[in-house]
């Protein structure tokens, strides 16, 4: 199985940086923001980002799938 | 009041899942994966029926009620199961329509040329799985015990809940569970919002002043750990880790990916699923609201129906109880619906008896779903654990598959040997941190420590018998062979 491009898993990767690892540096309280408490903020507005960071992903793999689709010309 | 508007919606919904079947031939292909015809929209709404359960319904804001801060993790690691699903579900549907794969067992005896490995992931995904299923057995039962003021006892409204789950399983299968999430997804998503944002306007004024008083009275409850002792940040780190890798390694879910039409389907459903989790903030609006409301509640579990019950008119907390009563019948449905084809397909007929023909099965799969039916509401009765430590408990134990099937569809120095090791270390890891109730582990998630062990078990094992490698070359290059998905070779 052809593994994913590296482009496509760095994007995959920010995510995991910014909801995941940095924990500690936007688990606090203030400075709330539209009235949220700032760690809730964050990985709220990480919902909204993450699919964005994916629509990179997807352009990058998508074309490589189609190629090898045609390659080998649907023979199953 | 209440009850009869949330009987209406749950008959409403079994007529739908009655339904589903028409027109299709229900066989076993049909049954499982709904003949692998679904497009777009009929698997987003399949999966997200699944994902958006009464564990993120109930079991969110009672997280959010009981315990604070650490309920952030349910935001953490719902966007990031999702990106991890970009990589792994395209590759797994490849192989599973090749092999014609439709269970998650199936992918492993597969792949690693071994029924016996088969067998015993079948196993252990049967056994993970009936926690889960005792989560939507517990919510209905809350639901009914609210709604009806304690009129009706927990027990029988178990009971007759899931006689229904049964019933529309045994009849329609998958294609039935999806149309019910239609409903369900509509209902829900709609409570979530008028819920999460009339809640907090209506006692404070509004959701940034419910968090300013929560914060001035509560200024500890809102970050790590909260109202615990041990659920910091590197539980956080851990547990965010855990569920994220081993989301897609629950049987059921796995199994839905089989359902896609399309590679290429499954790849768009991984870009756009996150923004549905958006509905999760606002659950946990209501347990933060009823953290300063309702003080003493001795379940948090109950915090969103009771906080419910306590504002609106009764039709309204039908409506909720409604939706949510669904919501736990969808998901107990697909539960039901794997582990049965699981036990009967990956673990009955070869150990048991491999003449058996597809059809009957089927046949013992439908009898595996009353069994299993049976076992959760027996469990659902006597067990005390709350709807979230129940998830933990199971993710930990299905995450230990992450690692046989990732390096099962990109290495291929990986062996039989290697992953049965790892599995077997790591589950006996989960099991040992965890009856010995030493999780969080130093601090650590214990399923995490579990997966790391795995890992090493499987990669040291598969070194020391890389000769199997020759033997299962064959094997190994036709998966690698595996066409680039999508409509290839459709016609």
């Amino acid at each position: 199985m052809k593994r994913p491009s590296l482009g496509a898993m760095l994007c995959g990767l920010v995510p995991f940086a910014a909801s995941c690892f940095s924990v500690s540096l936007w688990d606090r309280v203030y400075p709330m923001v539209l009235g949220l408490p700032f760690n809730f903020f964050w990985l709220t507005l990480w919902l909204a980002i993450t699919p964005l960071c994916m629509w990179g992903a997807y352009r990058l793999e998508e074309p490589r799938s189609g190629k090898r689709r045609r390659e080998q010309g649907g023979s199953l | 009041m209440a009850l009869t508007i949330i009987t209406a919606i749950v008959v409403i919904g079994s007529i739908v899942g009655f339904l589903a079947r028409y027109h299709h031939k229900m066989d076993l292909e049909q049954w499982t994966v709904g003949g692998r015809g679904f497009g777009l929209v009929l698997v987003w709404l399949l999966m997200a029926g699944e994902i958006y359960t009464t564990y993120t319904f109930l079991g969110a804001s009672g997280w959010a009620y009981s315990r604070g801060g650490p309920v952030l993790y349910i935001l953490g690691y719902g966007p990031l199961m999702y990106v991890v699903s970009f990589y792994i579900l395209p590759p797994l549907w490849d192989v599973g329509r090749k092999y014609k794969l439709q269970t998650q067992a199936d992918f492993f005896q597969a792949r690693y040329d071994s029924t016996w490995l088969g067998a015993f992931v079948a196993l252990i995904g049967v056994v993970c799985l009936i926690p889960y299923l005792e989560i939507q057995l517990t919510g209905l039962g809350l639901i009914a015990e609210v709604a009806s003021f304690g009129a009706i006892q927990r027990t029988p409204a178990m009971i007759i809940a899931f006689a229904l789950v049964a019933a529309f399983v045994f009849v329609s299968g998958v294609r039935g569970v999806a149309w019910v999430s239609v409903i369900k997804d509509l209902l829900l998503v709609f409570a979530a919002i008028f819920v999460g944002i009339a809640i907090p306007h209506i006692y404070f004024g509004g959701i940034g002043d419910m968090f300013a008083a929560l914060a001035r009275e509560k200024p500890n409850h809102l970050t790590m750990p909260g109202a615990t002792q041990n659920l910091g940040h590197a539980w956080y780190v851990t547990t965010v880790l855990l569920a994220g890798v081993g989301f897609y390694m629950w049987p059921h879910f796995f199994a839905a990916s089989f359902t896609a039409r399309s590679g290429k389907v499954l790849r768009r459903n991984a870009v756009i699923m996150p923004l549905y989790g958006l509905t999760v903030p606002l659950m946990l609006f209501v347990g933060f609201t009823a953290v300063l409301v309702l003080p003493n509640l001795s379940n948090g579990d109950l915090s969103l129906l009771t906080m419910v019950r306590k504002t609106f008119p009764a039709w309204f907390l039908g409506i909720i109880g409604g939706a949510g009563a669904l919501t736990a019948m969808v998901t107990a449905a697909i539960q039901l619906l794997s582990g049965a084809t699981l036990y009967a397909k990956n673990l009955f007929r070869p150990v048991l008896s491999p003449g058996m023909s597809d059809e009957q099965v089927a046949k013992v799969a439908k009898i595996m779903v009353l069994v299993l039916s049976t076992g959760a509401v027996i469990l659902a009765i006597y067990s005390s654990l709350s709807l979230v430590s129940l998830w933990l408990l199971g993710s930990a134990g299905v995450a230990q598959f992450f690692p046989g099937v990732v390096l099962g569809l990109f290495s291929r120095r990986v062996t039989t040997a290697g992953v049965f090791a790892g599995m077997a270390a790591g589950i006996s890891v989960v099991l040992f941190l965890m009856l010995t109730h030493r999780d969080p582990f130093y601090g650590w998630n214990a399923g995490l420590i579990a997966l790391c062990v795995n890992f090493l078990t499987t990669a040291t094992v598969s070194l020391l018998t890389l000769k199997q490698v020759d033997r299962l070359e064959a094997t190994i290059r036709a998966f690698a062979a595996a066409p680039a998905g999508d409509e290839a070779g459709l016609s």
